[in-house]
């Protein structure tokens, strides 16, 4: 009888050199004449065990980690096809404690499932929520999502059944469905996972998005970075398409919906829904003023609702489970769950799905094991390139969106980027300023000069000259840019500056002094 | 590449490019990367054809080319490298790295060496961030990137 191994084709996986690790057990199989069916699976999350290697037994998966191509021919002498003991056996993957304090509700099926295969995803639940929705006015399905406590995922937190209820109730011939899954965050890889590891959730969820507000049209709007997902993608699509599950008639409803994959060009500011839109009309990704909200007058200015894509995602196990079901998890008014990314400097750097609520302590020294290079933790910056630096002292804020706004942060799409005691935070504050200036769309004033004149002073004030008046400055010039730009790139770059200005004064002290400390 | 594509032929190939994507609402974006594709970037000739088949303005377009990193208006190297140079690669040691890569192949970030094997980009996040420093070479993606790592990316490039 074949044993079913699973070598992940995920993106990190893959950078890992997961494609030669399968390669080598089809030729190890052979050459033993042992018969091995080998599925690509998605990424299970656990990323440091990447390239991690499953094996199907009696007793469950048991996986195997990181395993290298050369590691191969000694898994097969162990045993592995029958869950041998080796020195890379990770024991019964569900099992592992990264993997078990998870509540896994949108990745419920990533890395457990062949992404690709739709007989697949209907054995675990797949189509579920679909099915639901089909039998519901388009007004209960918006309730349905709204009563769930869903807030959109890409970071603004604003509730999706809201804007639903907004493009529902919106006159137009078109509507649209746009998917963000521009995610440009540093430290964010949550919707690239779910692209290639389960992309007929994202798929589902549009579908429902569409016939909830009267959409018949869908894009997925996919940085160019991610060739993988965006492959992964358009090959769900087309089976999708093949099997009636898009089309004129959705699983043989009265509902039509299709969907389109398009391919971003290196902007991190088209991760902005207005400049997004902008971007899929096909002009230059700047941001539009609002009002007119996206909503009622989106795409080519049609009604359009642009959501997060593990905001969509999320939606297929609403419907099925029910609102209240997803609504129980979470704390305040952060509901259900979040899929939270460990990255950066980090022992157990992965994706860590769970209910709003743990702190920030927890994810970075319980979950994330502290930094790899075995030094303190200096710093963490959630939420992106535009999110606040949280220092130890602040490491009891519980993950929610109110109460990081209370710490003059942001969680943003949930990325947490651990950086240890060699960090300098006057580069990173520069940083924050540079690469702001490097994406900036020009179209406003504060942050299109703002962030240029942001680095240069941080400049001057490393070089010693006038310390005090050069971050006064910058104080004053954060403030501008925070209440003066038109979108969250120039708005938010003040988190990272001021947070790593207010927390690290010792950084920001001139040069001459901090030698003389050390 | 186009250094050799004569320019009515550069219109010729943009015309069936643009045919290819005549269905599409806003075609802009699939389009130029299509071109890029056929041209390994995006020329000036181009440019005019889309312009004319788009019914455009050759501003707007021009301004859509421009506006986006992805599109070259110069060839690229035989080789890419891409390296991450996002905050989560900069916390696991991504910058020494990109500094190394620079002085090996004596050019800066944005530069492709003289003899034309290697385009060396900063690029801002390939989403590998829990198996950083990342980079992608040609499309392809590498994690957990060291010295030896990066070297023998070089070594394979120039090879």
């Amino acid at each position: 009888m074949s044993v079913t191994v699973y070598v992940p084709r995920d993106a990190a996986a893959l950078a890992l050199g997961a494609d030669e690790v399968a390669a080598a057990i089809a030729r190890e199989a052979e050459a033993r004449g042992k018969a091995v069916t080998i599925v690509r699976n998605g990424s299970r999350g656990m990323v440091w065990l990447e390239p991690l290697v499953e094996v199907a037994t009696d007793s469950g998966r048991i996986a195997y980690g990181p395993v290298g191509a050369g590691d191969v021919a000694s898994l097969f002498e162990a045993g592995f096809l029958a869950g041998g003991a080796h020195a890379l056996n990770q024991g019964l993957t569900e099992e592992i404690p990264f993997f078990k304090r998870q509540t896994r509700l949108t990745f419920a099926r990533c890395g457990v499932t062949d992404p690709l295969s739709l007989a697949d995803y209907e054995a675990h639940g797949g189509l579920a929520g679909l099915r639901r929705a089909l039998a519901m006015q388009p007004a209960e399905i918006v309730a349905t999502v709204t009563e769930s406590g869903l807030r959109g995922r890409g970071g603004a937190g604003f509730p999706t059944g809201i804007k639903w209820k907004t493009v529902l109730e919106a006159e137009g011939a078109q509507k649209y469905i746009v998917c963000n899954a521009d995610e440009g965050d540093s430290g964010t890889f949550a919707d690239r996972m779910i692209m290639e590891g389960d992309p007929f959730t994202l798929i589902e969820g549009m579908v429902i998005a569409g016939i909830a507000t009267g959409a018949t049209k869908g894009y997925v709007y996919l940085r160019s970075e991610y060739p993988n997902a965006i492959e992964t993608m358009n090959q769900a699509v087309d089976i999708a398409r093949e099997n009636r599950m898009l089309g004129d008639s959705v699983l043989g409803s009265i509902h039509a919906f299709d969907m389109e994959i398009r391919v971003g060009a290196g902007a991190y500011v088209c991760g902005e829904e207005t400049s997004l839109l902008n971007s899929l009309e096909g002009r230059r990704g700047v941001v539009r003023a609002k009002p007119p909200l996206p909503a009622l007058q989106g795409l080519f200015g049609k009604p359009t609702v642009v959501n997060n894509v593990i905001s969509l995602a999320s939606v297929p196990v609403i419907l099925d489970k029910g609102a209240a079901f997803y609504r129980d998890f979470g704390m305040g008014r952060s509901r259900g769950t979040i899929p939270i990314q460990i990255a950066g400097n980090v022992k157990h750097g992965g994706l860590f799905e769970a209910a709003f609520g743990l702190s920030l302590g927890e994810i970075v020294d319980d979950i994330g094991g502290g930094a790899f290079t075995g030094r303190p933790v200096k710093a963490v910056q959630v939420g992106g390139p535009l999110g606040a630096y949280f220092p130890r002292a602040l490491f009891d804020t519980p993950f929610d969106y109110e109460a990081f706004a209370a710490k003059d942060g942001l969680i943003g799409h949930a990325g947490v980027v651990v950086f240890d005691d060699s960090a300098d935070m006057l580069a990173q504050a520069r940083f924050a300023f540079e690469f702001c200036a490097i994406e900036s769309c020009g179209k406003c004033t504060p942050c299109r000069v703002g962030s240029t004149r942001g680095a240069e002073t941080l400049d001057k004030l490393a070089a010693g000259i006038a310390p005090d008046a050069q971050k006064a400055l910058v104080a004053d010039l954060c403030n501008t840019m925070k209440f003066g730009s038109l979108c969250a790139l120039g708005g938010f770059t003040p988190y990272p500056v001021m947070s790593a200005m207010t927390h690290w004064p010792e950084d920001f002290a001139p040069r001459a002094v901090k030698e003389a400390a050390e | 590449m186009s250094a050799n594509v004569s320019e009515h032929e550069i219109a010729e190939r943009t015309r069936s490019v643009i045919a290819a994507h005549a269905h599409r609402e806003g075609p802009l974006l699939p389009i130029l990367h299509d071109v890029q594709g056929e041209f390994g970037h995006v020329p000036e000739a181009a440019l005019r054809t889309v312009a004319e088949g788009l019914n455009l303005s050759r501003a707007e377009v021009h301004g859509v080319a421009t506006f986006y990193h992805d599109f070259r208006h110069a060839p690229a190297g035989c080789h890419v490298l891409k390296m991450c140079r996002a905050e989560a690669c900069q916390a696991s040691g991504g910058e020494a790295l990109a500094a190394r890569a620079s002085s090996t192949l004596r050019i800066p970030f944005g530069a492709t060496t003289g003899d034309g094997t290697v385009t060396l980009e900063a690029v801002y996040c390939l989403g590998l961030c829990a198996c950083g420093p990342a980079a992608m070479i040609d499309g392809r993606v590498v994690g957990r990137l060291d010295e030896e790592k990066i070297d023998a990316l070089i070594a394979e490039c120039r090879s």
